[in-house]
């Protein structure tokens, strides 16, 4: 009949089951699909920032503009990890651009990211055409170049795709692109977390998942999440570079015409300290609509309101209340209004925001699944810590780790041809 | 022309035309038949004679390819103790895999509840499967158009396009569906899909000894099943999900989940 | 058109006619959306038929025509099996699916086992289902450990001897 394999159910390796749970159910959705609203959600909260200049022209706000639109782009291939390790059959995923089923939030998922990758790359190009073609030309008047310089010559050339006019008309027609892309890609950039948040919010069979308000809170917390994110980054690149300006120790640092500490100093309060109130700003909306939806809950008492009530209020308070709330939205929000907000508070309370976006990710995932359909029992999520299979390294705590690392070192190698910081100023 | 007789052959064109064209309305038989296609696959399930003995549970696994020894099953029997100190029970230990052999409750994690026989006020037991709802919220949300429902009524997974991104499977209201552990993809109650387009019973109402399962085409109102679908009182699970299922219980009591 | 700026809109025309070229020879030509239209029925219209050839293991037909597979060889235990007893339960359930017997498999498995009867006879105390009709015993104390057939004739439990 069926032969003897060691038969393991997806699912059944991190779920503990309490009470009446039905046979089929387990934690299906875990780490990764926690990873994945996550990572979208910085993808999309970059671009909003880098929009801020390009679309609203926020002068202030130029150099951690182009920052973050590159790591927007660094982000974007990392979107799509999570999904691919949580497939069953992750090379039937392009199924979803063959035969996208409309009707689907997930089908969605091909159609968005595609266009939103194209405008990102296409803005990211408008932006470093000059270098390109500087970059090229330079490369190209090199008569003795080695073999690897040959590659980059090679690339450049590419990345030019043949527009070479760097006069002034040309780069104003640049600029004009560049404007009017980051103001298409603000909307879908909503739409790309937007969606993410239909997928659950449209699940009526989910008590905890099932309202109208989940793709704006998605939304919302997702711009917070970017925001915090390149305020992070730039902060800890901008803390390198001046450590390499004072002690003169890179090529760039040694050039005449390298910022100085000071200069960098400067730069590096005024525009965090500019970018930390629009940040405040999507803090307050995302909270706001959160806490509207638990009072609505509480106030409405619907058939699931006893279990909710119970996973939220017990079984999962300390996450919630403490973790994703206190510490990752209250403390930090503390930290920025009090006044004598500094660089190094604002950098603290970065970090706490971005722990505190993961949380909301985990509680609305694993926090779906953390009671039976039955109402009538619970199920407990173990992340798989030490591996055993592929499936608990792909679903644990390494796979998380990895698509956490994945977009550094993607922007490593990004910055190698669209470097964030120019000696040569396009705009 | 008159402007009476004018009126007058006008009222017999529109008379005379609307004729032919209502009886079209009427006779189209592609219409017809799109409409209400012949067969339309129900179950019924009669609760008051279900014994739990899993007879089903394991007639489905071994006719489906389904591994006895994974926690998953595309049916099952549930089991509601209902004590006199007001206090409730539910389980289904395998699914009811094994049958119901012991009178204490599993709880999970381990632990059982040993239940005074002397205090158990009402039990019974509540078999579950895909209910084939009319608006199934599974088939929705397949971003590939791996899940359908046929035109006779039967919600089917493509195991060759499905993906196993578990969206249907959290779709369900019922529990119904999970990974299959050999296929890696999304599966469920097929309604025996194979047997019932062959004039068979499926492997689970075949295999209960006492007619507590049962299914029919509800297109056919000749069929003893069908009538009772249609004339006796029925209910179903989750109604309010709008689901609109199509398996059919008798004797469902409101706390049965 | 000269102007530079719809270069990059050419690579991403050029791509999507990539993605549609591949789509062309990768998808299958049957998808439909059938009777419930493309919300709940988009679907490979192969697979249905996929799905009907799929092997039957139990042949044994079930009530309407009670036993009839098993009953054109196997006639002397269908027939002292009565209908307010074990006549009930199909064949198959003990002794397994028949796929192509007496072809493939010869012999079909017999489940002796106290399990198997365990299921049923199990004394349960729940007055308000059929399970209080069938008389039951508490596995503990009735012969534990060994196989109820060792006394009990599954096929008739009337008769007196074996």
């Amino acid at each position: 009949m069926v032969e003897q394999l060691a038969m393991h159910v997806h699912g059944e390796a991190w779920t503990v089951k309490e009470l009446f749970v039905l046979p089929n159910e387990y934690i299906y959705w875990s780490i990764q699909i926690v990873m994945y609203p996550f990572m979208t959600g910085l993808v999309a909260g970059a671009f909003v920032l880098s929009s801020l200049y390009h679309v609203f022209g926020v002068q202030k706000l130029k150099e951690i503009a182009r920052f973050s639109l590159v790591f927007s782009f660094a982000l974007l291939p990392v979107a799509m990890m999570p999904l691919m390790l949580h497939l069953q059959q992750p090379f039937r995923g392009i199924h979803v651009m063959m035969t996208p089923h409309f009707t689907s939030a997930i089908a969605a998922f091909g159609i968005v990211f595609s266009t939103y990758a194209s405008i990102v790359a296409a803005e990211l190009w408008f932006v470093y055409r000059q270098h390109f073609v500087l970059t090229y030309q330079s490369l190209e008047a090199n008569t003795s170049r080695s073999g690897m310089q040959n590659l980059w010559r090679l690339l450049f050339k590419v990345l030019t795709l043949g527009a070479m006019d760097l006069s002034h008309e040309a780069l104003e027609k640049d600029h004009k692109a560049v404007k009017l892309l980051a103001g298409i890609g603000i909307p879908v950039a909503c739409f790309l977390h937007g969606y993410a948040g239909f997928i659950f919010g449209s699940v009526k069979a989910n008590a905890l998942w099932m309202t109208p308000l989940m793709p704006v809170i998605f939304i919302c917390s997702a711009v917070v999440s970017g925001i915090a994110l390149c305020i992070l980054c730039y902060v800890i690149v901008q803390e390198a570079r001046k450590f390499m300006a004072k002690r003169k120790l890179s090529r760039w640092a040694n050039d005449p015409n390298a910022p100085s500490y000071e200069k960098l100093q400067g730069a590096e309060k005024q525009e965090v300290m500019m970018v930390s109130d629009y940040l405040l700003y999507f803090m307050i909306a995302a909270l706001t609509l959160e806490l509207l939806d638990l009072i609505f809950r509480g106030y409405t008492q619907v058939k699931s309101w006893d279990i909710l009530r119970t996973v939220i209020m017990e079984r999962d308070f300390v996450a919630i209340f403490i973790l994703q709330y206190a510490l990752g939205n209250v403390l930090p929000f503390l930290m920025m209004i009090l006044p004598g907000r500094n660089v190094r508070r604002t950098t603290i309370a970065c970090a706490l925001v971005l722990f505190g976006v993961f949380m909301m990710r985990w509680n609305v995932v694993i926090g779906g699944q953390a009671f039976s359909l039955s109402f009538a029992g619970f199920m407990h999520y173990h992340l798989p810590i030490i591996p055993h299979d592929a499936e608990t390294f792909k679903e644990g705590l390494f796979g998380a780790l990895t698509v956490i690392a994945t977009p550094f070192v993607l922007f490593w190698f990004i910055a190698k041809v669209m470097p964030p910081f120019l000696k040569e100023e396009s705009h | 022309m008159q402007r009476r007789d004018f009126l007058k052959n006008s009222i017999y064109v529109i008379a005379g035309a609307s004729i032919p064209l209502s009886a079209l309305e009427f006779l189209d038989p592609r219409e017809v038949l799109a409409k209400n296609p012949s067969i339309h696959w129900a179950f019924l399930i009669d609760t008051h004679k279900c014994v739990g003995c899993g007879f089903c549970v394991k007639a489905c696994k071994t006719e489906n390819d389904i591994p006895l020894e994974a926690n998953v099953t595309r049916t099952w029997v549930e089991r509601y103790v209902y004590t006199k100190d007001d206090r409730r029970y539910v389980d289904s230990p395998d699914g009811a895999l094994h049958g119901y052999t012991e009178s204490r409750v599993d709880l999970g994690k381990g632990e059982f509840k040993e239940i005074d026989p002397e205090n158990v006020g009402k039990a019974f037991f509540v078999p579950k499967l895909c209910n084939h709802c009319l608006a199934p919220s599974c088939t929705q949300v397949c971003p590939v158009g791996a899940t359908y429902k046929t035109d006779d009524g039967v919600v089917l997974v493509d195991r060759k396009w499905c993906i196993g991104c578990g969206y249907c499977i959290m779709a369900c209201p019922f529990a119904a569906r999970f990974f299959h552990p050999v296929e890696k993809v999304a599966d469920k109650c097929t309604f025996c899909y194979h047997r019932i387009t062959k004039g068979l019973e499926t492997a689970c109402v075949n295999a209960c000894p006492f007619g507590a399962r049962k299914m029919c085409n509800i297109r056919d109102i000749n069929d003893p099943v069908t009538k009772v679908i249609l004339n006796e009182r029925v209910g179903v699970l989750k109604d309010e999900f709008g689901t609109k299922p199509q398996a059919f219980y008798i004797g469902l009591a409101s706390e049965v989940r | 058109m000269k102007s530079h700026v719809w270069r990059p809109l050419f690579v991403v025309i050029l791509l999507l006619v990539g993605i549609l070229t591949f789509r062309f020879f990768y998808v299958p030509n049957d998808f439909v959306s059938g009777e419930y239209g493309f919300m709940y029925s988009y679907h490979r219209k192969s697979n249905v038929d996929e799905w009907m050839a799929q092997p039957i293991k139990y042949r044994d037909t079930g009530k309407t025509k009670m036993h009839e597979y098993c009953g054109e060889c196997h006639s002397e235990e269908v027939e002292i099996r009565t209908e307010d007893l074990h006549g009930t339960i199909a064949c198959e359930n003990c002794h397994g699916p028949a796929l192509d017997h007496p072809n493939d498999p010869e012999k079909l498995a017999i489940d002796r086992s106290r399990e198997t009867c365990l299921r049923c006879h199990t004394d349960l105390p729940y007055t308000t289902s059929e399970r209080k009709r069938i008389p039951g015993i508490d596995p503990n104390d009735h012969n534990p450990g060994s196989e109820c057939v060792e006394c009990h004739n599954p096929h008739n439990p009337r008769l007196e001897e074996m």
